[in-house]
């Protein structure tokens, strides 16, 4: 840090020109002026409109209709909404934890002292970079029943005849969660990677000297002071997974039999298919309400598993 | 690293982690290496039963019919003026809202700065029918300008990101330069940004991904082919060329390789950048 001390000193009489010069808080304001700008246009005003249509009956062809929680009554009565859930929220509670779990042993490995650290972590973030669109497709490929990949490799090695991965009902949601845990797990290592470089050597060496063993230092140090990373990371994924489009659009099409109609995806088809506008932002208000409710749910349990330092340093 | 009891268990220990290394490189890189292989066969071996990795003959003519059998160059150009628009926009917008954020006093400033990090909550689907609805009274509709015009008006995270960056420097550069008669405007381009380069870096990569990977805004609001980008093109192969898969595969390894040309170049703003995040956001 630089001494301040001279300019201080120096800074007596405010020069001529400065009485002139716009004052601080407008400077402020104008600075940050794009934003306001950008807020009350781009998403506070959708926001509220987006509430109104919920509670209208529009299909861009007449004006829109007020009809009131019409909306939101038929949404209950929908069993397509309740699958789109379901779907939804097993393929969240499948995915974050394997992702989580990869990415962490990912960066284990990486964090011991391997040659070659610049081209592993490379590779493993290679995915991460890729259009979605461009990963569906592949994937579709590795998961052809006849020629693709997986199941020639099954055949060859193991002798077993693979299912028609994405065509199964049973097969769609696992295969979409190992397709995003390979293109997540590089993102996902390099958070815990700048975690585990930032604990402090003392405390392993404190441990040492107490003759703990791997396991012992890997759940009373290091797990311990990764919570607040893997709680970054579990909420960045949830909000991933709910957020699903382009895969059920590209991949599935929602299918077989409504296994993977995602809720985005259920949503896109109501408003830019049918043009049921009200009908989907009522969608978007509940999606609204159940990720609020999700979010502050995984906050309220943090205060259980996740540790900052301050708390660790007070010995709690 | 930690005391092993000999030498051999540390060798093995090597071993082993050597070996699960490379089994997790190993299954990132089949499925690249799948596509390539894909891309480079006879539609007949495409279709053989069980699956040949070695295509023979080798057909780099695939990549020329794929690129021609539909206006890729129009959108490669398309996705190239979107990315390239949206990088000046953000990095311009969010750099001045930072910097008001972060180094300047005024009325509501902190409650301001929890309204922008509110906004990360909101999830985008809230807002796209309105925002439909507000490009087509605007006449937008079907030309890249949604796509490209609100990115000129800040978003939340690179704010947030260039804001807790911009914290980091210290204030008394503000105030030498302040005596040399620098206004804020002057202190901010001359001071700020240039000391700010890795995390303007890490804006701009991944700002470009962003754009360049984005399906469903360009799904919504683009309708016909001469303003498809990259990604709205493969999907509309995909329906065309439905069973053509050598075709099919190397086109995806077309709409690939600008990203990942890219991330070769400058993976250290990447890897920094999600290192950046990750910590900014852990420690909120």
């Amino acid at each position: 840090m630089t001494q301040s001390v001279t300019t201080h000193a120096t800074v007596v009489r405010v020069p001529f020109r400065e009485r002139f010069k716009t004052p601080e808080w407008l400077s402020g304001y104008l600075f940050i002026s794009p934003w306001i700008v950008g807020f009350l246009v781009f998403t506070l005003g959708p926001f509220i409109a987006s509430l109104y249509i919920s509670f209208t009956e529009w299909d861009f062809v007449k004006a829109p209709e007020f009809i009131g929680a019409d909306n939101y009554v038929k949404l209950v009565n929908d069993p397509l909404f309740w699958q789109s859930l379901k779907v939804t929220t097993v393929y969240a509670l499948g995915r974050v934890p394997l992702g989580i779990a990869v990415g962490l042993a990912a960066a284990l490995l990486l964090n011991q002292k391997v040659r070659f650290v610049g081209l592993w972590r490379v590779i493993y973030y290679m995915p991460v970079v890729l259009p979605p669109v461009a990963v569906s497709l592949l994937w579709m490929w590795v998961y052809n029943p006849d020629y693709g990949i997986l199941n020639g490799m099954l055949w060859t090695v193991f002798g077993i005849r693979g299912p028609a991965w994405l065509q199964n009902e049973f097969w769609v949601l696992p295969s979409l969660m190992m397709m995003a845990v390979w293109g997540m797990l590089g993102k996902n290592m390099i958070v815990y990677l700048s975690g585990l470089q930032s604990i402090a050597p003392e405390m392993y060496e404190a441990a040492d000297i107490d003759g703990a063993n791997v396991w012992r230092k890997f759940f009373n140090i290091t797990l311990p002071m990764m919570t607040p990373i893997i709680f970054f990371n579990l909420i960045m994924g949830l909000m991933d997974s709910f957020k699903l489009f382009t895969q059920a659009y590209v991949m599935t099409g929602g299918g077989p039999r409504y296994a993977s109609l995602f809720y985005v995806y259920y949503l896109y088809q109501h408003a830019f298919q049918r043009f049921h506008m009200g009908y989907a932002s009522a969608m978007a208000w509940v999606f609204f309400l159940i990720l609020m409710l999700f979010t502050v749910l995984v906050f309220r349990s943090s205060k259980l598993w996740v540790y900052y330092e301050s708390t660790l340093g007070k010995g709690k | 690293m930690m005391a092993n009891p000999s030498k051999l268990m540390r060798g093995l220990g090597r071993g082993v982690i050597y070996a699960l290394l490379a089994l997790g490189a190993f299954v990132i890189l089949i499925p690249f290496a799948w596509t390539l292989s894909t891309a480079l066969k006879t539609p007949q071996q495409a279709l053989m039963y069980p699956p040949v990795w070695i295509p023979e003959p080798v057909v780099w003519k695939n990549f020329v019919d794929a690129w021609n059998a539909m206006p890729f160059a129009t959108f490669y150009r398309n996705s190239l003026l979107i990315a390239g628009l949206n990088i000046v926009g953000q990095v311009l917008s969010c750099s001045l809202v930072a910097y008001g954020f972060a180094r300047l006093r005024f009325p509501g400033r902190d409650a301001l700065f929890l309204v922008v990090l509110s906004t990360l909550m909101i999830p985008f689907q809230i807002l796209i029918i309105p925002r439909f609805i507000l490009f087509k009274e605007l006449g937008w509709l079907d030309s890249l300008l949604p796509l490209i015009v609100p990115n000129f008006f800040g978003g939340a995270f690179n704010i947030f990101l260039l804001r807790q960056y911009f914290m980091t420097i210290p204030l008394e550069l503000d105030d030498a330069a302040k005596m040399d008669g620098c206004g804020h405007l002057g202190i901010y381009w001359r001071i700020i940004l240039p000391l700010a380069k890795p995390a303007l870096g890490a804006v701009m990569v991944f700002e470009f991904l962003e754009s360049w990977d984005d399906f469903l805004g360009p799904l919504i609001y683009i309708s016909s082919t001469k303003n498809y980008t990259v990604a709205l093109g493969l999907a509309a192969f995909r329906n065309d060329y439905f069973m053509e898969w050598n075709l099919f595969m190397a086109a995806t390894a077309v709409a690939m390789a600008l990203p990942l040309i890219i991330f070769f170049i400058a993976q250290k703003y990447f890897i920094q950048g999600v290192a950046l995040t990750g910590s900014g956001g852990v420690k909120g």
